[in-house]
């Protein structure tokens, strides 16, 4: 059970802010020459002819890219065992998913097979695997970071984000990838001069949480009550803590899976084995050729994913789920706008559960949706998030989620480093 | 289709078009490569306009000036801000197997371009147009589409700025489609987004359908109601102006059969056959299409609200037509001819500055214009030898070479051999200098007798012998009476 799915080493520049640090990349992330398999046989020979934005950065910031890490196949998932290069073991809790998309990754800070890694957090999996892996996540503001390079699975929703056991680490790193960038024209001017690791300084003294109640209802006892004993520290460190309510959560993990899917039914179309990927051969009109080569590149999450996600935006079904998933989408960024009108941010645990173990929720996607419900809302209101180590349950790692407003990442990071 | 309409026979037909125009941009619509087309394949890609894994879009903000030149020129409301959609369909030319083009809320909407068909002026209301993007091409090897043993896929296309111009069915005739495939064009070029003689660059979907012709009302409107009852065929990807007319031609004759026949029109797409005149069908059975259009996430909407003022637009062919014959008192015929594209009025224009404008006129619109088209020319392929036709002009006007040497030697040879006009004058010894004087007395004893010119005319060769005296006289008796005699008949012959 591996964490790489390569392992292959590209050194950075002589030096820079990352001069001698180690960095692990999601295999969803283009590499140039280092082939990019987004977890999937489809793309099991694919080398990418260009560097994503973030890899030139990290390579001019003096890092040193140690491999390409496991993920769950084009990042549908919640597990890493969507993969089709087999399942990640959770190196801190034996026989345990890493959590998922970005598994790989956050395994690889935990076991130290890498000082940082990249991943990509498209409902959570950034944030979910840095939960269960006990290290620290952060998913930035939609268009903080150049998606340039990171093969899409749901465009509208997603962001690169970083990993590192500290948040000031994963925080130096997020300075390294943000900013705008030409070739992504959703980037925004916001982190260009960025000093995300200097706001690391543990000062919580007249922070405002916002707790909102409904991502702590549901959740396992044992992580609501690792996820209280974090707040009461940043309570005895000078922050102050009240309940919010977000109703329109309840319809999140719905909304979001519609329009996940519905992108993905789109973004994975190209996906044909004409220019790239696994070839569906030549005999027989190019219709079966297509229809060959995504049946045998891709898994069955995918196949499950792309085929609800047409469904969803075909005509007589377009506006009852696309265009709901739409309207609920405004309600979740109109909701969290005003919970973080009257708190500096809302704190949350990530995950409602503890790391499943291995094999337990493939057979159950329902159950795995589910797990994502303190995360995907973020996503649909494209805002900054960040787990950090809550704790452990039963000797399992919990996190604590901390939602910040639209570009706030200082605010989530100085909060955050307080429980480092 | 009411069985009383067909059997009276009053039956009219009613046209849309669907044109898709290459818009002339240095760069793709969404990425930096060249739209230049080479030769070699796959030369003029990129990992955007490849779809490869990971790539995105940046919109080419002269793509979107383009198309909103396009909008002022067929006076379309363009909205405050624009964005695109994604049109899903899986096709082996498309590289990301999505279109990126524009749904609800395209550049232009409820424009209009006024058309000459005939002598006849008719408004032609254009629905909308808006960007997107062009797919690769593909080539079929060892036969037709339907009977190649492979196809090769070509991307150098592929992301070259397409705009899809949608009129309202404003023609009855095919004749007019045609007019206004050449107005548009012809627009289209004097704005400097679109060059015609570029392979592939304008590509029409015909549509029409039969309706009883007294569901026209007086004003040449027809219901909605009328227009959903009739069964309507598209045809797809006709690359001429010629082969819209013939199409839809074929297509009227065809439907008009079948409706006399009592048989029904089968609304479907069909395909044109360039080499037979023809149109078949490309689908035995019309499914309703899904494009299943969502947003595209990865172009944020652009504002527009003030590119409209900001962006001008150079005078267009009407306008300058009317204005040449204000200006210069040019006739329709002349002016229309002079303004057809921009090169021939802009060269019109050069000349009529320095010279008189009716000599100039006939000089580009009959004579120069009349050269080009007899070897199937382009004003654009003499374009950088603009020069040496002002040039000629100017030694017919200076008097220096006679009118007839000028259009019947020093032009063709120019445009045959690609000489200079002071080259050829000297070549063929056609300058006047020496003669000078004899042709002048010649001019002005054929000026100054007009019996007995008149009287030559009306066959009197006598009256010749009359004209040589005065000739004589005026020349102080030392021109050669046999060379008189010649240049006086060659004048009064012409």
């Amino acid at each position: 059970m591996s964490i790489f799915i390569s392992e292959e080493t590209v050194e950075g520049a002589d030096d820079g802010p990352l001069a001698g640090t180690t960095v692990a990349v999601k295999d969803n992330i283009s590499t140039e020459g280092v082939r990019t398999t987004c977890g999937s046989a489809m793309l099991e020979d694919y080398v990418p002819p260009y560097d994503a934005t973030v890899v030139e950065r990290l390579k001019d910031a003096g890092a040193d890219i140690v491999g390409k890490t496991n993920m769950d196949e084009f990042g549908m998932g919640t597990t890493t065992e969507t993969s089709a290069f087999g399942a990640t073991e959770n190196p801190v809790a034996d026989g345990r998913v890493p959590g998922g998309s970005s598994g790989g990754s956050a395994a690889a800070v935990a076991a130290g097979e890498a000082d940082l890694a990249l991943g990509s957090d498209t409902g959570g999996s950034v944030r979910c695997p840095a939960a269960f892996c006990g290290v620290v996540g952060i998913k930035p503001t939609y268009g903080l970071v150049s998606r340039y390079g990171l093969v899409a699975y749901a465009n509208s929703l997603e962001q690169i984000g970083p990993f590192g056991s500290t948040v000031e680490e994963a925080a130096a790193l997020l300075d390294v990838i943000a900013g705008p960038d030409e070739r992504d024209a959703t980037t925004r001017k916001e982190g260009a001069d960025s000093d995300y690791a200097a706001a690391a300084d543990g000062d919580v003294d007249g922070l405002s949480i916002g707790v909102p109640t409904e991502l702590v209802e549901g959740a396992d006892e044992g992580v609501v009550e690792t996820f209280y004993d974090a707040l009461d520290q940043l309570e005895a460190q000078g922050a102050t803590t009240h309940e919010v309510s977000l109703e329109s959560v309840e319809y999140a993990v719905q909304a979001y899976y519609v329009i996940a899917m519905s992108e993905a039914s789109s973004n994975l179309a190209r996906f044909d084995g004409v220019r790239y990927g696994h070839s569906g051969g030549y005999d027989g009109n190019w219709n079966e050729v297509f229809g060959r080569a995504r049946e045998e590149g891709f898994g069955a999450e995918v196949k499950r994913r792309v085929l609800l996600g047409t469904y969803a935006l075909s005509a007589g079904y377009h506006d009852k789920y696309y265009k709901q998933a739409q309207d609920a989408r405004a309600w979740v960024k109109q909701d969290f706008d005003e919970a973080l009108s009257e708190a500096d941010v809302l704190a949350s645990p990530t995950m409602p559960v503890p790391p499943m173990e291995l094999g337990e929720s493939l057979s159950d996607p329902l159950k795995m949706y589910l797990a994502d419900a303190n995360t995907v809302p973020v996503n649909l209101a494209d805002l900054p998030a960040i787990s950090v180590p809550a704790g452990e349950t039963d000797g399992l790692p919990v996190g604590l989620q901390l939602v910040g407003p639209a570009f706030g990442e200082e605010t989530i990071i100085r909060a955050a480093s307080a429980l480092d | 289709m009411s069985t009383q309409a067909a059997q009276e026979g009053d039956l009219a037909a009613v046209i849309g078009l669907e044109v898709h125009v290459q818009l002339e941009t240095a760069t793709k619509i969404f990425c930096g490569c060249s739209t230049e087309p080479t030769e070699e394949p796959n030369t003029n890609v990129c990992p955007v306009c490849l779809g490869l894994p990971g790539a995105l879009p940046v919109l080419n903000e002269g793509a979107v000036e383009a198309a909103v030149k396009v909008g002022k020129a067929i006076d379309a409301d363009i909205p405050e801000e624009t964005r695109f959609h994604r049109k899903n369909y899986y096709y082996p030319d498309l590289p990301k197997n999505f279109q990126i083009t524009q749904y609800d809320e395209p550049i232009c909407r409820d424009g209009e371009l006024e058309v000459s068909v005939e002598g006849e002026r008719r408004t032609v209301r254009i629905r909308r147009a808006h960007l997107e993007e062009d797919p690769g091409s593909l080539q079929h090897v060892g036969g037709g589409i339907d009977s190649a043993t492979h196809t090769r896929v070509n991307y150098n296309r592929a992301g070259t700025p397409l705009m899809e111009i949608v009129t309202k069915p404003d023609f009855r005739r095919p004749a007019e489609a045609r007019a206004f495939l050449a107005k548009l064009e012809e627009v289209l070029e004097y704005l400097g987004v679109f060059d015609s003689q570029r392979d592939g660059s304008l590509r029409v979907d015909a549509n029409l359908s039969i309706i009883p012709e007294d569901e026209i009302d007086d004003e040449g409107a027809i219901s909605e109601e009328t227009l959903a009852d009739a069964n309507r065929t598209e045809v797809k990807n006709i690359s001429s102006h010629k082969g819209a007319e013939t199409a839809l031609a074929y297509e009227e004759t065809r439907q008009k059969n079948l409706i006399r026949r009592g048989k029904g029109v089968q609304q479907e797409t069909r395909h044109f056959n360039e080499t037979h005149g023809s149109t078949v069908s490309m689908r035995s059975k019309e499914e309703e299409k899904d494009y299943r259009y969502f947003e595209e996430a990865d172009l944020p909407p652009l504002q527009v609200s003030d590119w409209k003022e900001r962006i001008p637009i150079p005078e267009l062919p009407d306008a300058r037509r009317e204005r040449f014959e204000e200006e210069y008192g040019l006739d329709d015929e002349s002016a229309s001819k002079l303004t057809s594209t921009k090169q021939v009025a802009d060269f019109y224009e050069d000349v009529a500055e320095s010279f008189d404008p009716d000599l100039a006129a006939t000089w580009v619109a009959d004579n120069l214009l009349g050269e080009l088209n007899y070897r199937d020319m382009q004003i654009t392929d003499v374009e950088g030898r603009l020069d040496e036709f002002t040039r000629l002009v100017e030694l017919v006007a200076d008097d220096e070479i006679t009118t007839k040497n000028a259009e019947e030697i020093v032009l063709r040879r120019m445009l045959d051999e690609g000489e200079q006009p002071d080259d050829i004058v000297e070549a063929e010894g056609l300058g006047k200098t020496g003669e000078d004087e004899v042709a002048q007395a010649v001019t002005e004893a054929i000026d100054e007798n007009p019996e007995a010119v008149a009287d030559y005319e009306d066959g009197d060769d006598g009256a010749i012998n009359f004209l040589v005296g005065q000739v004589m006289g005026k020349t102080g008796g030392s021109a050669d009476p046999g060379t008189v005699n010649g240049l006086l008949r060659e004048e009064l012959d012409d």
